[in-house]
């Protein structure tokens, strides 16, 4: 079964990569690559995919004639989407314990972020047994 | 597991494809269909080939089978048509395309250029030119294409056949372009194949194992284009570009891909024989006369690999060349990249004062590579903490991933060399 894990990083706080000293940032870059590697090598990794600063970001609704009416992401939101992974794996636990290992990817000083990560079962096609006559 | 081919025998299918392609269109004119049965018959040869050996005859051999196939699929087409319509007046399928194994008195060359030209035709957008040119031109298969642009195959297989569609609706069947048609034509195929490059270099730090070399096929792809117009010496320019800023390539990315810039790159990693051959194509084609806009970025990118570090650089020469580029090609990027030389020349102040210039274009107004310029000249400079405000908006704005770890890294490092201070 597939989850989609998001990776949420707050709008301010320590999550400010920025701010951080330059091997700090280095480590959790390696460890964000490794951490892919590592899923990719397991058979496990379905997707992944980081997204662009929240700067740019719009918010979109479709005006009276479909047309698309575009709004700013406000800056002053608590949380963004950063990335998200898409795993495939047998129990929802596995999914949990590869969420946790993200969470804890290294912050300032190398201590754990503990970020949360959202884990969402990604929907799939009719189970094999099903029989709609039954 | 089954055998496969080897490399040069890989290399030899994928060089044949154009020109088989080029030789089933003149006959049978369909783009679409000939192009599926030329991808068909580069499967069986992929196949074949290793259990049977390479045949004498290669490209007649890829004929035959494309020839067939397509005959096949003429046949299944009238018989569909049969039974759904009850249309009996169809010309019979084998009559349609009995033609000689070889008609004569049609300049391959020209074939196999048109190829380039269809597969570039401007009803197509800059997507399905790439895809088209990779798959009709470079032989590779739609498989191998998804992967390259991560997208998956059935989003490429139908990128392909609307392409293919649109050629069609376009009223292209296949017309042979006059000579200063073929030359008007030119710079949207040249164009075609420097994005394919681009989009190869811009991913060569990501994850690769899986990915069609792109910068190695827009190589490829180039080079035969050079034999098949050695009197264009865009063509050579384009090449040499391609070749002298490929060299730099593994110097260019660190251990966890993030990219290093000129300045601070292991120039002994960098490629010589891709260099001196890139500086051989640029001579031949400055050797040619008015030069062009490629040779001219060629001729930036050869002052680069020359120079044993940025110092020594002679940005004067490159000063001149970015001047003569915006004359040709006026752009918000070359203008970038002119105060950039101005600044190696005359100093950061004067580089500062163009790029403040530049920044009420809309275009550059919001985009990173304002914010990176001015903080390397702010950091030239010696205004650390500007160039840090600047490096950090960059890293922001930034879509690259390994171009925002770099930007980030850099506002670090020198915002640790300031408290050192």
């Amino acid at each position: 079964m597939k989850y989609m894990l998001m990776m949420h990083t707050p709008g301010s706080g320590p999550f400010q990569i920025a701010s951080w000293p330059a091997n700090d940032i280095k480590a959790h870059i390696a460890f964000m690559m490794d951490f892919a590697k590592k899923l990719s090598a397991a058979g496990e990794l379905a997707g992944a995919e980081g997204l662009a600063g929240p700067e740019q970001a719009k918010r979109v609704r479709a005006g009276e004639h479909g047309e698309p009416i575009t709004d700013g992401v406000f800056p002053e939101a608590k949380e963004f989407l950063a990335g998200y992974w898409i795993v495939d794996v047998d129990t929802p636990e596995r999914a949990y314990a590869i969420a946790a290992e993200a969470s804890a990817a290294p912050g300032p000083g190398g201590a754990p972020l503990n970020l949360t990560i959202e884990v969402r079962q990604v929907m799939s096609g009719p189970p094999p047994d099903w029989k709609p006559d039954a | 597991m089954r055998p496969a081919l080897d490399h040069a025998a890989q290399d030899l299918l994928r060089d044949l494809a154009p020109a088989v392609l080029g030789t089933l269109l003149r006959r049978y004119r369909d783009f679409a269909g000939c192009e599926d049965a030329v991808q068909e018959a580069l499967i069986a040869a992929a196949s074949q080939w290793p259990v049977q050996g390479v045949p004498d005859r290669p490209k007649g051999w890829l004929v035959t089978v494309a020839t067939r196939r397509l005959t096949d699929q003429v046949r299944a087409d009238t018989a569909r048509r049969l039974r759904e319509q009850l249309v009996v007046s169809l010309v019979p399928a084998d009559e349609q395309i009995a033609f000689a194994a070889d008609a004569e008195g049609v300049d391959e060359r020209d074939e196999t250029l048109d190829l380039y030209f269809t597969c570039c035709h401007p009803a197509l957008s800059p997507a399905s030119q790439v895809a088209l040119t990779l798959r009709a031109v470079g032989g590779l298969t739609t498989a191998e294409i998804a992967r390259a642009f991560l997208v998956p195959e059935a989003t490429m297989a139908q990128r392909l056949s609307r392409a293919k569609q649109a050629i069609k609706a376009a009223g292209q069947g296949f017309p042979t372009p006059a000579p200063h048609d073929r030359r008007a034509r030119l710079p949207a195929v040249l164009h075609v194949i420097y994005l394919i490059f681009s989009e190869g270099y811009a991913a060569s730090s990501g994850d690769h194992v899986m990915r069609v070399e792109l910068t190695a096929e827009a190589i490829r792809v180039a080079r035969q284009l050079t034999l098949l117009l050695p009197e264009e010496a865009e063509v050579m320019g384009l090449l040499a570009l391609m070749l002298l800023t490929d060299a730099r390539r593994a110097a260019r990315t660190g251990a966890n891909g993030e990219l290093i810039p000129l300045d601070e790159q292991d120039r002994s990693t960098w490629d010589r024989a891709a260099i001196r051959e890139g500086e051989h194509l640029l001579q031949q084609a400055l050797a040619r006369g008015a030069a062009g806009p490629y040779q001219i970025q060629a001729a930036i990118a050869a002052l680069h690999d020359e120079a044993p570090d940025t110092d020594e650089t002679d940005w004067q020469q490159i000063l001149v060349l970015y001047g003569l580029l915006r004359r040709m090609n006026d752009g918000p990027m070359v203008r970038l990249s002119e105060a950039i030389a101005l600044a190696m020349v005359e100093g950061p102040a004067a580089g500062l004062a163009a790029l403040d210039g530049l920044a009420s274009d809309p275009r550059l107004t919001h985009h990173h590579r304002l914010d990176a310029a001015r903080g390397h000249l702010l950091e030239r400079a010696g205004d650390r903490h500007s160039a840090i405000a600047h490096f950090r908006r960059a890293a922001q704005r930034t879509t690259s991933t390994p171009e925002r770890h770099y930007l980030l890294l850099h506002a670090a490092r020198l915002g640790e060399a300031e408290t050192c201070s």
